[in-house]
Parts: structure tokens; C-alpha cells; sequence
């Protein structure tokens, strides 16, 4: 929703801004840590692995801000951070913020930060992290970039460097949040590197009560129904991916897809035109405005590779690209290429990597 | 009842190329939609009207062209529209974006109360989902995001009960109007617009706001001004340095589908352990 792409880009001088002295005063990186039910959720140790990295660039402390109804679930939680890389872990620990609610976690996040002043706070771009970022970026009337996909230090200001999509993913921007703090960001799951765990690191605990009762929230949580009574596709995490786009001609012929994908143990997506054409559920689109991935092994059927669709794939370990138009973009960033057309290949694909399968079983 | 809806005017983002050489966006002949997102909002707005009466007023803000979306509002069935269009709204991020709504929101209020607001759930020009949590903050609103189902709706009580997504399921939820709701994709199907709503698209004069009809004074807080971003550089992403290597150039099908797998076999011996191609 935002009107930013539509600013004029600010002349590069204007950017040296001196801070208000009040504003310098806030110092540190901060990573929510998002839990759901007992369980963190994994772009949290992502964004403090990314995290670690900025701290360490302006030399300040990385802290954790961790919420929940359960203190033993918050301390458990508090340990691992400091292994992926916090230094602080600033625990609210209430009944009340057992469930996510919108209400009692603005406060919560809010009171943490005017006490503590981080001048950089990071969330992750899910359903919970986009409903809190919104709402505490709004209460503190400071600057949100959604959904980034590089961070960065500004040598000149030390500020935040947030780079994401724009224009539908047709372009990349760059934003910064001049005279406000914290600058806030969020990122969405996958985009960062889940970084390795040192298990003899430590850090910090700062408890804090959360200035509420449960009679002052209006909004009462009835039940929770959860996914896998549902189907919803894992995408996200999953680590073989084969994706169909446009190129594949016909919703008919993503048969090939699933085929393919059934044999090799993959989860299936798509480019946006094939979900917005209805050959495939909304949910497992993949690319700016879907899902973003990096799984072991992505093969990408008839999909021209609009940046769109590359800013939630590229990082991919092995990408492997089936197109005929040899001029695709695809082909500038896949691993492999095959000029040729998917709905052919894919088939024959299917029975010789069938057959490769079969032969190891019967010699294992 | 009276419910606002908030929509935004979008280019049809699947239209939109950058120029090869330049590297700017190419606007001409993109048209101008609804946002997609949006129309799941119009749409649940006028259910509970069909349901509970009342009213539903559709607002956007944007430039004179927006009009468009408006009459499309109106052809769906909405009672009025606004639109809210100033020079000094441009630039505006999403922070000053949710101030002028909220202000309009406000004004809007005070002939006929509002008592929900829907938005969709995020656009797909900017994608942020910021604006619907930012106007419900600043009107003390009960902040209803990702909503696929709106499960009852009590006026004596003031009460409502959604069903909204959030991370790992779905979490049924009750709390009191007003409230705002952006929601989900795919909860409902717009509707057909009727006859006479057309007829009465095509007759109406679009109500324009400017920034003193919605009852904004302080300039510090709208447009560029209002906004504590700042675009610092738009850029399209570097190519690698390395292209992708070419597989079964001379092949048939079924010669390239045993290359692709002699590749991953050789230069990739964990990947191909782990997807059983080789055993050791």
C-alpha cells in the first residue's frame, strides 16, 4: 500500500542528515522473536543471524525481544538466541500474550522499545509480524519497510539501507528512514541464511512486565484451529521445489508438474500468472507477491524468470531451468539450462529419474 | 450500519515492463485496476449489508484518475464514494498514507459513525500491508487482520467473531465495533454489477476531498513530508556473472532428461544421495 514508489528519489546530499541528538541516542540491533504456540518460528533465528551481522558492522548489541505466556517456553527460547546470536534477550513474560493478540503485543513491543531505544527493530513478514510491525511502527510513528530482501549499513549515517521490490517486482528500491527511530523493517521467511548455532554462546536476560490486565483487552481469542487439519502447502521450507509456469501452456499439463514432483518427494509452486490463472491454488505462488523459497534442488518448468518470480527463488541451491525461449532471463541466474520445451521433458524426466530410483533400490 | 472500505487504484502490476535500455518502468497502456485484494474487502462489506442494512461508503485516495475505481465501487453496489486527492498527499508513504485515511475516516464518522472498516489485506504495488494496521491504531480501532471469514456480527452487542489466518492456523476471534478488517483473498466472490447500480455508476459525479474538506491541518504529517522513509535508489538487480550452463543442446528429450541427471549425479553428489540417484 505504500505510495513510496511513487516519491521522487531524494537528491543523494540530503541523506548526511544530522540525527537529533535524541534520536542518536538509540543504539542496537533488536530481532522479534516470533512464537506460536511453544514453537519459534525459523525466520526468527534467520533475521538474528542477519542481525548479528549489522550489530557487528555498527558495533552495538544484538537483542532478542521474546513474548509469550509461558516464562520456562520464553527462557528455552531466550537460550537459543543467544547460540544464534543475541547478545540481550528482553522477555515479557504474561498469560495474557499467551495467544497472539494484536493489542497486547503493540504494548508490550512499544514499551520495550521506549524504554530500551533499539535504533533498529526486525520482524519477520508473516501473518503475525506484518499485523505487530504495522501497528508498532504506526504507535511510535516511525518508518516500516515491508517484506525486504537485503539489508544493509549506510557508511555515511549509520542508517539502515532496506532494499526490497518495487513495482510489482519489476524493479528493486532501496529505502531509509532519515529522522525516526527505530528504523523498522521485516523480511520474510527464507530470505536470509539460517546461520549455524554455536551452542557454547550466552547473553543476557531483561525481564519486564507487561502493563496490562486481561480486562483492559477487548479482543478474546475462542479457539484456534490448526494446519494440519487444513491443507496448506509447506512451501516455504520445503526442499525440493518443482515449478511450473506460463511456458507449461495449459492447466491441463501441470499433470507433469505433480507427476515429476511425486517422484522426486517435491513440493509444487508456481509463477504468479499460473495462480492468478487458477492452474494452481493462490498459496503455493512463489516470488514477490508469493512465497519465498530456497530449497536443495529447484526446478522451474516454462517460467521466464520475472524478477517478480526470481527475489523468492534465487537462492536456491541448484536451480534448474526448462524454457524455450532461449533469451529467458531465467537462463541469467539458473544453474542449468535447457532450451526446450518443459511440457516434453518433463515427462521423459519423470520415467528416466523413475527408473534411475528403481534400479539403486533393487541394488541397495 | 455504516461500514468504509478502503481501496486503492493500482497498475495492473502483470502488465507492467522495464524499459531494456533505460531501466525505467514503462507505464504506457498499463491499465489502472481496482487492487485485487481490495475487492475481497468491497465484496464482505456488501454481504453484511445485504444482511444487516445499513450503508457502505468506499473510499480512496490517489490522483483525479482514481475516479474509475469508484464507479466501479458504485457499480458493484457501495452507497457512496469518496475520493480523497490533494497535491499535497504526493510521495506519501504509508505512515502519512494512513494519517490522511485515518483523518478522512474520522470526518467521515461524523455525519454517519463508522463502525467497521475493511481493507484488503495488502496491494500488490506495494505489497506492505501496512496502512490497514496503521489506520486502525490511530482510530482506536480493534484490529482484524487476514480475515476468511466473518462468523458473526452482533449490532445490539457490538460484538463481532472472525476466523483469521495466522501462523499455523486459523484462530477464531471475538471483540467489539468499530473495528477494522483487512481481508483475505479467496474468502469470498465479487459480485456481478446489477443494472441500475450501472446506470448509476455512469451518472454520478465522484465526490472529491481535498485535504481541507477532510478536515487535515497539520501539512507536517501528509505527503512527503508526513512520510519518514524515503526512496533512496530504485534499481534493477545485477546478472550474474555467471550464465546458467546449457544442458542437451543436441539431445532429444530423453537424452536431456538423462543429462540433467548425469549433472546432478556428478557435480552434486549430496543432492543427488539424498534424491536416491546415487547410492554411495
Amino acid at each position: 500500500m505504500s505510495e513510496n514508489t511513487a516519491a521522487p528519489v531524494k537528491p543523494k546530499g540530503k541523506k548526511r542528515l544530522e540525527l537529533d541528538p535524541r534520536l542518536a541516542a538509540y543504539k542496537g540491533i533488536w530481532v522479534f522473536v516470533e512464537m506460536e504456540r511453544g514453537q519459534v518460528h525459523q525466520v526468527s533465528w534467520e533475521l538474528l543471524g542477519e542481525g548479528r551481522k549489522l550489530a557487528d558492522i555498527l558495533n552495538v548489541e544484538l537483542g532478542a525481544v521474546i513474548l509469550g505466556g509461558s516464562s520456562d517456553e520464553l527462557s528455552a527460547a531466550a537460550r537459543s538466541a543467544f547460540t544464534y546470536g543475541a547478545d540481550v534477550a528482553y522477555i515479557v513474560a504474561d498469560p495474557i500474550l499467551t495467544d497472539y493478540r494484536n493489542e497486547p503485543y503493540t504494548k508490550a513491543m512499544t514499551d520495550l522499545v521506549n524504554r530500551y531505544q533499539p535504533e533498529i527493530l526486525l520482524l519477520g513478514a508473516t501473518t503475525l509480524g506484518r499485523d505487530l510491525a504495522g501497528s508498532v511502527a504506526t504507535t511510535l510513528l516511525t518508518g516500516l519497510t515491508a517484506d525486504c530482501t537485503e539489508l544493509a549499513i549506510d557508511p555515511d549515517n549509520r542508517g539502515l539501507l532496506a532494499t526490497r521490490p518495487t513495482f510489482g517486482g519489476s524493479l528493486l528500491c532501496t529505502i531509509q528512514t532519515l529522522n525516526y527511530r527505530p528504523q523498522m523493517a521485516t523480511i520474510r521467511p527464507r530470505v536470509m541464511a539460517m546461520p549455524d548455532a554455536v551452542p557454547e554462546r550466552s547473553g543476557r536476560v531483561i525481564s519486564e512486565n507487561l502493563q496490562m490486565q486481561e480486562d483492559d483487552i477487548i479482543a478474546k481469542v475462542l479457539e484456534f484451529i490448526p494446519d494440519e487439519a487444513q491443507e496448506q502447502a509447506q512451501l516455504a521450507y520445503a526442499d525440493i521445489i518443482v515449478a511450473g509456469g506460463r511456458g507449461m501452456g495449459k492447466t491441463e499439463n501441470f499433470r507433469l508438474i505433480w507427476d515429476l514432483a511425486a517422484v522426486l518427494g517435491a513440493e509444487v509452486g508456481g509463477s504468479r500468472p499460473v495462480t492468478h490463472a487458477g492452474w494452481l491454488p493462490a498459496d503455493r505462488q512463489i516470488g514477490q507477491s508469493g512465497k519465498t523459497v530456497r530449497p536443495k534442488l529447484y526446478i522451474a518448468a516454462g517460467i521466464s524468470g520475472a524478477i517478480q518470480h526470481r527475489v523468492g527463488m534465487e537462492a536456491s541451491d541448484v536451480i534448474i531451468a526448462i524454457n524455450n525461449d532461449p533469451n529467458a532471463p531465467i537462463f541469467d541466474f539458473a544453474t542449468y539450462g535447457i532450451v526446450g520445451d518443459a511440457v516434453q521433458i518433463l515427462p521423459v524426466l519423470t520415467d528416466a529419474l523413475r527408473s534411475r530410483l528403481a534400479v539403486n533400490r533393487r541394488a541397495g | 450500519m455504516h461500514i468504509v472500505v478502503c481501496i486503492k487504484q493500482v497498475p495492473d502490476s502483470a502488465q507492467i515492463r522495464v524499459h531494456p535500455v533505460t531501466n525505467t518502468i514503462m507505464r504506457q497502456g498499463v491499465p489502472a485496476i481496482i487492487n485485487p485484494f481490495d475487492v475481497f474487502a468491497i465484496e464482505e462489506a456488501l454481504r453484511l449489508k445485504d444482511r444487516l442494512g445499513g450503508r457502505v461508503t468506499v473510499l480512496t485516495m490517489g490522483p483525479p484518475q482514481a475516479e474509475d475505481a469508484l464507479r466501479k465501487a458504485i457499480a458493484y453496489g457501495a452507497d457512496d464514494v469518496i475520493l480523497l486527492t490533494d497535491r499535497a498527499f504526493a510521495g506519501a508513504d504509508t505512515l502519512a498514507t494512513s494519517f490522511a485515511l485515518a483523518q478522512t475516516i474520522r470526518k467521515i464518522g461524523e455525519e454517519h459513525p463508522v463502525d467497521l472498516v475493511f481493507t484488503g489485506k495488502q496491494t500488490i504495488d506495494g505489497d506492505t500491508a501496512q496502512v490497514g494496521p496503521g489506520i486502525a491504531k490511530r482510530l482506536g480501532l480493534q484490529l482484524l487482520t487476514y480475515v476468511s471469514a466473518i462468523d458473526a456480527l452482533d449490532l445490539e452487542e457490538r460484538s463481532i467473531t472472525v476466523q483469521r489466518r495466522s501462523e499455523g492456523g486459523v484462530q477464531v476471534i471475538r471483540t467489539c465495533l468499530p473495528a477494522l478488517i483487512t481481508m483475505l483473498e479467496g474468502s469470498n466472490q465479487i459480485r456481478f454489477a446489477g443494472m441500475d447500480d450501472m446506470f448509476r455508476s455512469a451518472r454520478l459525479t465522484v465526490p472529491q476531498w481535498n485535504k481541507d474538506r477532510a478536515g487535515i491541518e497539520d501539512v507536517s504529517k501528509i505527503g512527503l513530508k508526513g512520510s519518514p522513509t524515503v526512496v533512496s535508489k530504485i534499481f534493477t538487480p545485477k546478472p550474474r556473472a555467471v550464465k546458467a550452463q546449457r544442458i542437451g543442446a543436441d539431445l532429444d528429450a530423453s537424452g536431456t532428461a538423462n543429462a540433467i541427471l548425469d549433472v546432478l549425479s556428478s557435480q552434486h553428489p549430496r543432492l543427488a544421495q539424498e534424491l536416491g540417484l546415487i547410492t554411495h
